[in-house]
């Protein structure tokens, strides 16, 4: 366990600028402030969290999609060692190799014009992998064939595919130059549940027989307790929560965690009502509150919580907490009931 | 009294492939103050049956001649299919039936404020003033806990939270006080914590308001917590239909079984996702005999591919189509709630 982490970010920041800083209009929206964390080589990494909190930021700056504004984002997977922040033209063309993005909407992220052969096959001619149209054939043709894709398909374009289908091409598109880290940005938050389960299934088993190590950016957290080893908690820019799978679930300390697990409709008809339902929305990203940015929705916030903000703290074996009553709270995990206030 | 009745509807739409048949031959009732879930993948046919209930499909689709939809109203039964002018189709467009859709951004419009919007179409609906409107509109904003609703009033829909929206949403169009709600997947574009709020809202209104409530949705977790009786559907097909109790507790068809299976456990992390086998098929390409045999592992080899399942009465009372339920044997398989 003490091999070095594919993805180490350390004190990592992303704002963009609103407004017009002529007429001065400073609004500056932190996207991702000040999140610290470690991707273990080889790990199915969940990252969780409402719309706007920054989640598909923090992915895309891993990758170098967005600007970092600061803080350092170390990449090493054994072959290299890049500082993603400061990395020059021709490392990035090579990093660019190594780390890929697969997208949420595989109806948007395929172009129709295009044969399903020319789209697996683009990556490959754009970086020039491949020597002869040959080779990039036979790679096209190994790919599509380790994600279920039919031969055959080759030829035909996206529209004649399923939504499960389509995402089966996005996968081998951006494992075709073989990746050792992969972000999947809610790869199947547009799917049915029933195709659902089967790209789940197929991306655990790419990963084990490709080695890669994945970042799985989900709003799900069933899909996430389901897939992945880690999970990290972000809101409004913020981590607030990270730890081994199993742990996170069977024992939240942040009371977010903890709404977000008992928001989750429950299968059974008689399960309801009981859960502790949160109030009131996510505020926006350029208007942050002050101290603690859950306590305008947290049940359990004090002064405390108004004026200061919580560190992420050590909260047990890989577990890791910013709740100034982490340890107080006891909440409970998996089956839920009576919960007590910080005293 | 049957709130609304929906007898062998069949619809087919003309594509420039072909004749692409949506809806195959379906039958359910809804009772005044039930909510009935309708559950299936995209493309299972879910969408064009509700909108089948307000004339709302385009204009190439062909209803089967023995399609029947008989809508109950204080004075007297409505068949839905023959009306035809604007002015006859008011009394289900808005009228007895509101709709609420799932992307609320787009069903306002952008450049109107929410109140006037709210006040138009309850001009249109009933002989209330503009004041009264006004005042209803207000006081329906306050019901779906949108804070300072007089203010709200005057706003566009962007300076709306998604959430805020939906409930806006909700807000209109339960104004006009309608019989059947027609809510197609309210909750899909929301945030969990969001989605569970709208969910709480949505059960309160039905008790105080007493509207039969059709939800559509392809989330089971979000039907086991709204609905009172649901119906599966396939391909245009309905498979399974019941008490939302028995259907997921006892799910008797293999596809509502495979739905379950599929579906990831908060409360049993070991067990493994079992996916429903294959693909959709393409509605061009409908299979013979049962829709769902090309991905059963229940088929039964000679049968299944020919004949159409019609619906089995199960010993608790929901009821299935499917040859192996019609046989006694529901299968190994069963997804536990």
């Amino acid at each position: 366990m003490s091999e070095r982490p594919t993805v180490s970010v350390r004190d990592l920041c992303v704002h963009f600028k609103l407004g017009n800083k002529w007429l001065g209009d400073n609004l500056v929206v932190r996207a991702v402030e000040n999140i610290t964390l470690d991707i273990p080589r080889g790990s199915f990494f969940g990252l969780v969290g409402e719309s706007g909190s920054g989640k598909t930021t923090l992915g895309r700056a891993i990758l170098k999609a967005v600007p970092i504004t600061s803080g350092k984002v170390g990449y090493h997977d054994g072959e290299v060692d890049y500082d993603v922040a400061e990395i020059g033209k021709a490392e990035l063309k090579d990093y660019r190799k190594r780390a890929q993005l697969i997208f949420q909407d595989p109806y948007a992220a395929l172009s129709p014009r295009m044969t399903v052969r020319d789209i697996i096959a683009e990556p490959l001619e754009v970086m020039k992998l491949t020597k002869s149209r040959e080779e990039t054939d036979a790679r096209v043709r190994e790919i599509a064939g380790m994600c279920r894709l039919n031969l055959e398909h080759l030829r035909r374009f996206p529209h004649a595919f399923s939504g499960g289908q389509r995402q089966r091409i996005s996968i081998a598109r951006a494992l075709v130059c073989r990746p050792k880290f992969l972000v999947a940005d809610e790869s199947v938050a547009a799917l049915d549940v029933s195709i659902q389960a089967d790209i789940l299934n197929l991306l655990k088993s790419l990963q084990k027989e490709m080695d890669i190590t994945f970042l799985f950016i989900s709003h799900d957290l069933s899909v996430v307790a389901h897939t992945c080893d880690h999970v990290a908690v972000m809101y409004l820019g913020r981590l607030v929560e990270t730890a081994p799978t199993r742990d996170l679930f069977r024992e939240p300390k942040h009371p977010y965690t903890k709404a977000l697990m008992s928001a989750i409709p429950s299968l059974d008809p008689d399960q309801s009502g009981q859960a502790q339902k949160l109030e009131g929305e996510i505020p926006s990203p350029a208007n942050p509150p002050p101290g603690c940015k859950f306590q305008t929705r947290c049940p359990h916030a004090v002064e405390r919580c108004r004026r200061e903000e919580p560190k992420l703290e050590p909260a047990g074996h890989e577990h890791f907490v910013a709740c100034h009553f982490a340890e107080e709270l006891r909440l409970e995990g998996m089956s839920t009931g009576g919960e007590t206030a910080p005293a | 009294m049957t709130l609304l009745r929906v007898e062998n509807l069949t619809l087919a739409f003309d594509t420039d492939e072909g004749r692409v048949t949506a809806v195959d031959g379906v039958s359910f009732e809804i009772q005044p103050g039930e909510v009935l879930g309708l559950v299936g993948e995209s493309g299972s046919g879910k969408s064009v049956t509700a909108k089948s209930l307000m004339q709302l499909n385009p204009d190439n689709a062909h209803y089967s001649p023995e399609s029947r939809i008989t809508l109950m109203l204080d004075d007297g039964p409505v068949d839905v299919l023959s009306l035809k002018t604007s002015r006859e189709l008011k009394v289900v467009r808005g009228g007895a039936i509101s709709m609420i859709f799932q992307e609320p951004m787009a069903s306002f419009a952008p450049a109107i404020t929410i109140g006037d919007q709210m006040v138009e179409q309850l001009m249109l609906h009933s002989d209330m003033t503009k004041k009264q409107a006004k005042a209803l509109s207000i006081d329906m904003l306050a019901r779906v806990s949108i804070p300072e609703p007089a203010r709200r009033f005057d706003q566009y829909a962007f300076e709306f939270s998604g959430g805020m929206r939906q409930r806006a949403m909700i807000a209109m169009a339960l104004s006009t006080k309608p019989k059947l709600l027609i809510a197609d997947e309210p909750t899909t574009a929301l945030d969990v914590t969001i989605q569970a709020q709208v969910i709480d809202l949505m059960k309160d209104l039905v008790s105080e308001f007493g509207m039969g409530i059709l939800f559509i949705t392809h989330d089971l977790g979000v039907i086991a917590q709204t609905a009172d009786r649901v119906a599966v559907m396939y391909l245009g097909k309905l498979v399974e239909t019941g008490a939302v109790r028995q259907v997921i507790r006892r799910p008797a068809h293999p596809y509502t079984q495979g739905l379950l299976n599929a579906l990831p456990k908060l409360e049993d992390l070991d067990r493994p996702l079992t996916p429903v086998p294959g693909d959709i098929p393409s509605p061009l390409e409908r299979p013979a005999g049962c829709v769902f045999h090309t991905r059963c592992p229940q088929r039964i080899a000679g049968t299944c591919e020919s004949s159409v399942p019609g619906p089995t009465r199960l010993p608790d009372g929901h009821e299935a189509a499917c040859f192996a339920v019609e046989a006694g044997d529901p299968g190994e398989t069963r997804a536990s709630a």
